[in-house]
């Protein structure tokens, strides 16, 4: 068994997959680098992220597979699980190494495993959709930050950016530390410096960043929720499926 | 300051809260001006109520003033409570300002009747003008068409909404009557007949030429209220077919009746909301538009009411064994998807993977049926040697205790769909 250590992103991972080739590995483990811990007996391989290398890889997939594997590639790629990344490599190992077709073999683990994680990741992107919410701040950008368990930033982007087409906004990941800007042109990646840690409750950014009508919406937007409820059909457990606790934080309609 | 706005939405979100309808799907909006918003594909609930249901749209009411005096309805003229209106421009403040934030996915707007239809409506369609032109929102818009108002407003409405509606209220003219004596199941027919045949000419019209507007893209639907009037289950699923077959209504809505009223026509307050007859006539509705039932095999004289128990379609089954088993290696789609833990999806890959060879057990259950309940019904490449001589009553027992019963434990609450 060997032991590959790469840089965590997508080019990394699928430079992996072309060195494997390369070097004519058998089974290999392949770890990212900020989950290694180099040991005195085990020797690895680090691999340097190529381009060159990596696009032959995908090049090499898309004949194999077609967009919806693609996207599902890319999306179990976003969960940043160090099983998933070795699932990754496996998976474009059989693939390459079989006619095309492949993909729809779910009896093979790694294809499983990684359908699945997809549907997880996708699930997650569809929440962010549902349960952001923007405070405007004064000088006019809707402003929102978020902790999501997976790097879905790049998957909602368009969704926000086709929506809100005539709003600056900014949707940043506390989690990851960077974030979104759409300046009503494009979006931009942005890295802030927090001069103080900003705290991941909701409604987070002080008063005086905002707008003087936000106050009265987020209000509003409470009163709301507590009149649409009706008592005698009261179902918690229902409610809770629909949103798993660990969101609420997100939610201005869920703060006391 | 705050307080004034505050009291208005508290009162007008109530009021509307009935009306149980929150889809935001079915419209296909995009945000093509550099405008607001878009409303394509299937809608996104922004939250949930703490009864489980989703929130995607502002669902307030224009004004809870209303000159007429349906027993049924909070907003009744002889009730005696707290009345406000929001202004047009207050609507569109809120609406815009909800969806900014995304909170929402748009606006469903209902009113009361204030000094006569024809007034309300075009109250009406002044904020939806307003939203649609001036402010370039491309978000939903559900709205509600008033009965009795004039057919220039009503078209006029058709081209900035993108579903509009029409309650039926009470399942049979004689129920209507009873409850609101002003009211028929005619001012809601006119209407409904008046924009299908509009959202069909328009949808010629956009085949010739591009550029025609669209008109109500997402389509009509209609809300009975369940369980006010002693109407039967078959009575209700009649009118609901009529319905979805006289003018292509994309829903009907079933809301179970929640005590609001001390009128002794009426369910007296405090009792329990029949949430799970609610429950079964959505089951059944959905055997009637995705299943291939016809209502009549449903719910007949014979058979007026549905089963608490059971959900329709098992008992559909139950009666009719003759029927059944049904071999899924060789059966039609329509007769597999007529098989008890069978869904739609699950019939769709039985027909597909079947011709890859034949389906045994484990692939039926990877598959995801609801194996236990179907086993009784189906025959399968190692399905085991049956002495077929159960009759409905025992084949319901076994099924019953087999079942993690969420059917016997928790009637209060809502139940999922099969
Ligand atoms: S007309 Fe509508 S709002 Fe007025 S009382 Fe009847 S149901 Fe209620």
């Amino acid at each position: 068994m060997e032991l590959y250590v790469f840089d965590g992103t997508l080019e990394g991972l699928l430079t992996a997959v072309f060195d494997c080739y390369q070097r004519k590995s058998g089974a290999v483990k392949i770890v990212s680098q900020e989950n290694f811990h180099p040991d005195v007996f085990q020797e690895s391989f680090t691999v340097v992220s190529a381009d060159e290398k990596a696009n032959r890889v995908w090049a090499g997939l898309r004949k194999k597979l077609d967009k919806d594997w693609m996207l599902r590639f890319y999306k179990s790629f976003l969960s940043e699980n160090q099983e998933t990344f070795h699932d990754l490599l496996e998976f474009s190992r059989y693939i390459l190494d079989n006619p095309a077709g492949a993909g729809e073999n779910f009896g093979n683990k790694h294809v499983l495993a990684i359908s699945q994680m997809a549907q997880k990741v996708h699930r997650e992107k569809h929440r962010m959709e549902a349960f952001i919410r923007f405070q405007q701040t004064a000088d006019g950008i809707f402003y929102a930050h978020i902790e999501p368990d997976f790097n879905v930033l790049p998957l909602i982007s368009d969704h926000f950016k086709n929506r809100y087409a005539d709003q600056k906004w900014i949707i940043y990941d506390l989690k990851r530390k960077y974030g979104l800007y759409f300046d009503l042109e494009k979006v931009e990646e942005v890295v802030f410096d927090f001069t103080t840690e900003m705290s991941p409750a909701l409604n987070a950014l002080p008063e005086t960043l905002l707008d003087p009508k936000e106050e009265l919406y987020s209000l509003l937007w409470k009163d709301y929720f507590r009149s649409t409820n009706i008592p005698a059909r009261k179902n918690m457990k229902l409610h809770i499926r629909h949103i798993p606790k660990r969101y609420w934080k997100y939610l201005s309609e869920k703060q006391a | 300051m705050f307080e004034r706005i505050r009291e208005k939405l508290e009162i007008l979100a109530d009021a509307a809260k009935y009306d149980v309808s929150c889809s935001s799907s079915g419209s296909n909006r995009k945000n093509t001006n550099k405008g607001l918003g878009d409303s394509e594909g299937s809608g996104i609930c922004h939250s949930y109520t703490e009864d489980g249901r989703c929130v995607s749209l502002l669902k307030i009411l224009l004004t809870n003033h209303c000159i007429y005096d349906c027993a049924f309805c909070v907003s009744r003229k002889s009730n005696d409570i707290k009345r406000a209106a929001f202004t047009v421009e207050e609507v569109v403040e809120l609406t815009m300002n909800f969806y900014r934030r995304n909170y929402i996915e748009g606006l469903f707007l209902s009113s009361g009747i204030f000094k006569n239809a024809d007034y309300t409506m075009e109250r009406l369609v002044r904020i939806v003008k307003k939203l649609r032109i001036e402010e370039r929102f491309n978000g939903y818009i559900h709205l509600k068409t008033i009965p009795g108002a004039s057919e220039e407003l009503l078209k006029e409405a058709g081209l900035y909404a993108d579903r509009m509606s029409i309650n039926l209220e009470m399942p049979t003219e004689s129920g209507l009557k009873l409850l609101a004596p002003e009211k028929s199941h005619e001012d809601v027919k006119k209407p409904l007949d008046f924009i299908q045949k509009n959202i069909v000419q328009l949808k010629d019209e956009k085949s010739l030429i591009k550029s025609a507007p669209k008109f109500v893209p997402a389509g009509q639907s209609t809300q009975m209220v369940i369980g006010a009037t002693p109407e039967t289950d078959k009575e209700i699923m009649h009118t609901a077919s009529n319905f979805y077959k006289d003018f292509s209504l994309k829903r009907v809505y079933y809301s179970g009746y929640i005590p609001i009223s001390t009128d002794t026509r009426l369910p007296i307050i405090g009792s329990q909301p029949p949430l799970i007859r609610e429950n079964r006539l959505y089951q059944t509705d959905w055997l009637m538009r995705f299943y291939g039932f016809d209502v009549q095999e449903i719910l007949n004289d014979a058979h007026p009411n549905l089963d608490a128990d059971i959900d329709p379609k098992l008992s559909w089954a139950l009666r009719n064994l003759d029927q059944f088993p049904v071999d899924v290696n060789t059966a039609d789609y329509k007769m597999i998807l007529r098989v008890p833990g069978i869904g739609v999806g699950s019939a769709k890959k039985i027909v597909q993977a079947r011709k890859f060879g034949r389906l045994h057990q484990n692939q039926l259950k990877k598959i995801g049926i609801a194996f236990k309940k179907a086993r009784h019904f189906i025959r399968y490449a190692d399905s085991p040697l049956q002495l077929r001589d159960f009759d409905a009553s025992h084949l319901k027992g076994v099924i019953l205790s087999e079942s993690t019963s969420k059917y016997l434990k928790t009637p209060q609450n809502q139940l999922s769909l099969f």
